[in-house]
């Protein structure tokens, strides 16, 4: 095997995240500009949002119930079983839900995305598209970027209310809480911070998803074998970034309410 | 059999903006291979050019370079009056639906049926359903392949496959075509029936052409034969049946242009590697 100088590593690692950035500000850019390929949003749509929703609601409905199941046995320590709910609900709406959420997403369409669009890659037909007169940015990444961040925020809420009702009845069924004392715990110590945080990370993080599914799909290499390698290495960098993004939004948003540590 | 066609005498009888495609020293090199080393040729309109090579000699760049699908580093490309070789991607697009394309493997979309897939084109620029329709079935029937409308491409053989190819790359009537190996990897009988429908594109509709193959047989088929409407099929040029074929040939070699010029100039030459290339 061929070494690589670390001067060509660093090179190309700058490359790649310069046509990452060049692919990201256009599929923003292309937002306000003709055509629109509208069809094409709906479809992703369907594929994203609705095709996500079983696994979605599945992730939420355990996270929440086993976070009330583990929670649990340390709250009773301290005879603060009550505040089961609140942990749950906070827990969920500024953490789990959008980050668990966007991992489950990135799993299942940055890879499809990657796939798909390697494909249509390696058998020329993204050069097709371009030699047609359509601009594949538009057509392809714009639609998966639009169509992922609003799914996304709507199944992180969908996720979070899940999970809720997961917590809700692990409290009722296995810690003897009763329903009022769960949800109002649930609902009252939620602010607008939580709700902010809680809303604002999917939509992050659905960019994120469909702009690197689309960026490794599209700079797909070597046939069959560069399409396997596309999908890989699409769900590990969005996966990775999810995480990382999630540390500097939560920062940031802390520090604009305030409550920085 | 009389091989006609004279380009250097019909570009001395052409206008100035009688030239379809023109690359004035064109360079290219991917990283350390340099792939073009300074090519210049002339493509007139109504025109078929064959580009001719051995494999990786640069015949199928040419074409993406046409198409400004890639970006020479150094030298100019006109096509069509407009300077490619400058242009920025969004301005190019418009350009494109002027210019067909026949991918080397059809590049059809394999997840749209085979009239998705020749009317996309018509669909992006919002042409009324009607009107699409009937270029859709007159440009499959050209190919004669208007039974396999709702097939997907995975249904169809790769001679099938190819045809298809063609009819998109027709479907809005485009000034010039660039044919990429459109033959390569088929039996010679399927072959014979693309190159007639290339024939029949050049002599029904004038239109001009850059056609890249490794099959020097269907470069000179296409030197040699006229399409005959009324009989609908291709018929070989003869001394009591002259036609100007208006065809002519181009050779690649490690990036240069070593031969331009008329098939008979191409029976005449004392180049040593065009003979043995030919023979």
């Amino acid at each position: 095997m061929a070494l690589v100088s670390p001067a060509e590593i660093v090179k190309g690692n700058v490359l790649a995240i310069q046509e990452y950035s060049v692919l990201a500000g256009q599929a923003i850019r292309n937002i306000f500009r003709q055509p629109r390929y509208v069809a094409d949003i709906l479809q992703q749509a369907d594929l994203i949002g609705v095709g996500s929703l079983p696994i979605v609601v599945l992730t939420g409905f355990f996270t929440g119930a086993v976070l009330a199941l583990q929670s649990s046995a340390t709250l009773v320590k301290f005879g603060s079983l009550s505040l089961t709910g609140q942990l749950v609900s906070l827990s969920m709406v500024r953490e789990l839900g959008p980050v668990l959420t966007s991992l489950m997403v990135a799993g299942r369409n940055a890879s499809g995305m990657a796939s798909e669009l390697g494909s249509m890659k390696v058998t020329e037909q993204i050069d097709a598209m371009r030699a047609l007169g359509t601009d594949p940015t538009k057509k392809l990444v714009t639609p998966r970027v639009v169509s992922s961040v609003v799914m996304l925020f709507f199944l992180t809420i969908i996720s979070d209310l899940v999970g809720l009702a997961g917590g809700w009845i692990v409290s009722l069924l296995m810690l003897g809480l009763n329903s009022y004392q769960f949800w109002n715990q649930a609902y009252q110590n939620l602010v607008a911070q939580d709700v902010t945080m809680g809303l604002v990370k999917p939509v992050i993080f659905g960019f994120i998803i469909s702009t690197v599914g689309c960026y490794y799909g599209l700079s797909t290499k070597g046939g069959t074998q560069g399409v396997g390698r596309s999908t890989t290495q699409a769900v590990v960098a969005a996966s990775v970034l999810i995480l990382v993004v999630d540390f500097f939004v939560t920062r940031l948003i802390m520090s604009w309410f305030g409550s920085a540590v | 059999m009389q091989l006609s066609s004279s380009p250097a005498s019909a570009t001395a009888e052409a206008p100035g903006n009688d030239l379809g495609i023109t690359f004035e020293d064109v360079q290219l090199a991917f990283e350390q291979n340099k792939v073009l080393r300074g090519v210049s040729f002339n493509l007139r309109r109504g025109e078929t050019k064959v580009l001719l090579g051995i494999a990786g000699a640069g015949k199928s760049t040419i074409l993406k370079l046409a198409l400004g699908l890639m970006k020479p580093d150094s030298g100019r490309i006109d096509v069509l009056g407009e300077e490619v070789s400058s242009m920025e991607e969004e301005d190019l697009f418009a350009l494109r639906r002027r210019v067909g394309m026949v991918f080397q493997e059809s590049a059809l979309f394999d997840s749209l049926t085979v009239e998705e897939n020749v009317s996309y084109r018509l669909r992006e620029e919002h042409a009324p359903e009607d009107e699409i329709k009937r270029r859709v079935v007159e440009a499959l029937r050209f190919v004669e392949l208007e039974h396999t409308l709702e097939k997907f491409p995975s249904e169809l053989s790769g001679g099938m496959r190819r045809r298809v190819a063609i009819a998109r790359a027709i479907v809005n009537e485009p000034e010039v075509i660039l044919y990429d190996s459109p033959t390569g990897g088929l039996d010679p009988i399927t072959s014979t029936r693309i190159i007639e429908l290339v024939v029949k594109q050049r002599d029904v509709y004038k239109t001009s052409a850059l056609l890249v193959t490794h099959r020097l047989q269907d470069a000179f088929t296409l030197a040699s034969s006229y399409f005959d409407p009324k009989a609908n099929e291709m018929r070989p040029v003869t001394k009591d049946n002259p036609k100007n074929t208006n065809t002519s040939f181009m050779i690649l070699r490690d990036g240069k242009v070593i031969f331009d010029g008329n098939a008979t100039e191409l029976a005449c030459t004392n180049d040593e590697y065009i003979r043995e290339f030919i023979s």
